[in-house]
């Protein structure tokens, strides 16, 4: 029981900070609770699908199907992301100011929880196929009663909810004034680390096989996995900023690239909006 | 017959053709247990490990050290890409059996 709870903690404890963030980024946006369900269900049903197909999938691409299909997803969510946080630059941070939507604005916002509701499913799709396969295994192999295998599936889900819902309650405890701007930094922050995640996978199909020297190593400090309060400290890091204790210049370059992309992107969309309304800003 | 459908044709025959299983080394899974537990790989060199898994169970392939997580399903193979390393040992791990399947890749 106790190897199916730190399993399934870990797993739900990613997609879960991803989900108290995509929450705490839309609070005030009309039927936000209901795209994220969307999202959290299609997830679900993706994580069985792929789990079931997972020699399939992997066998795809001269055996390379699992990384490309991680790299895939995960830069799917990277565009997701960054659309987001663009829009929001423009009349989305207006709108979760005033926590008033009419409708353009209203269907415009659903456009929006649309691109956060894929980051949602992605994010449970990849954890939860590694949870289905582990915990299918774990029946197959027989030993722990189905019982003691469930009871450890589901604390750890309450317990990965349990950092969601922390997350999404810390977010909230900031000024309703600053919470765009703490929300905008964590989902530009997400992003990036998506994407040099996606530069792993690419390096484990065979594929940018220049720049992979590690520039540091601070798994001395911080490892990026493992046991004890630094391996879960620096999981969540690896999660939430993208925290490396060996990153590589490729990764680097994608990290700093998304970033620079995304902060560009949103001043931009600024600037478009400002010029345009001759209606001077009030005081 | 066209260009575009001749590289569609083509593209579509890279994809689906049956995988090449072929490593530099094998590294097999048996009761949970690698062997070789110790894999020797030429230092600053690329190398391809090929992961034959004997078990009944899906297991990850998994190493922080590598930045490598490759899942293999039971009674399956797959091919595990290892970048070029600077001389020294690399641990790895089955994640789903922690307890037995440890290994190390020494780089050298």
């Amino acid at each position: 029981m106790l190897s199916s709870l730190i399993i399934v903690f870990r797993e739900v404890i990613e997609a879960g900070l991803i989900i108290g963030i995509v929450l705490a980024a839309t609070q005030g946006v009309p039927r936000r609770t209901l795209w994220v369900a969307y999202g959290i269900a299609g997830g679900l049903a993706g994580a069985c699908l792929v789990a079931a197909f997972a020699d399939k999938i992997g066998s795809l691409f001269a055996g390379n199907g699992q990384e490309l299909f991680n790299a895939s997803v995960l830069l799917l969510a990277v565009c997701m992301l960054t659309w987001h946080n663009v829009w929001m630059s423009g009349h989305g941070r207006q709108m979760a100011r005033e926590m008033k939507g009419m409708g353009a604005q209203v269907s415009a916002g659903e456009r929006s929880l649309a691109a956060l509701a894929i980051v949602v499913g992605v994010a449970v799709l990849r954890e939860g196929s590694e949870v289905v396969l582990f915990l299918y295994g774990n029946a197959l192999q027989g030993g722990v009663t189905a019982a003691a295998m469930l009871a450890g599936g589901a604390l750890g889900v309450l317990a990965g909810a349990a950092v969601s819902a922390l997350i999404y309650f810390g977010l909230l405890a900031i000024p309703p004034g600053r919470l765009f701007d703490a929300t905008a930094g964590l989902i530009t922050l997400l992003a990036a680390g998506m994407a040099a995640q996606a530069v792993n996978w690419l390096q484990q199909a065979g594929f940018l096989q220049s720049l992979t020297t590690p520039v540091w190593n601070t798994s001395w400090l911080l490892p990026e996995s493992g046991e004890g309060w630094r391996g879960i400290l620096g999981r969540l890091l690896h999660t939430l900023v993208g925290y490396t204790d060996q990153p590589d210049p490729a990764q680097l370059i994608a990290y700093i690239a998304v970033i620079a992309a995304i902060v560009g992107l949103m001043r931009w969309e600024q600037g478009r909006r400002n010029t345009g309304s001759a209606v001077p800003k009030p005081a | 017959m066209n260009a575009t459908r001749f590289l569609t044709g083509l593209a579509l025959a890279s994809v689906l053709s049956a995988p090449a299983w072929a490593g530099d080394t094998t590294l097999t899974l048996k009761d949970h247990k690698f062997t070789p537990a110790e894999l020797h790989v030429k230092a600053n060199q690329a190398t391809t490990i090929q992961f034959v898994n004997n078990d009944d169970t899906a297991e990850e392939f998994d190493s922080t050290a590598l930045k490598v997580e490759k899942v293999v399903g039971g009674h399956s193979q797959g091919n595990v890409h290892i970048r070029a390393l600077a001389p020294g040992k690399y641990p790895f791990m089955g994640e789903y059996h922690t307890a037995t399947a440890q290994g190390v890749v020494i780089a050298e």
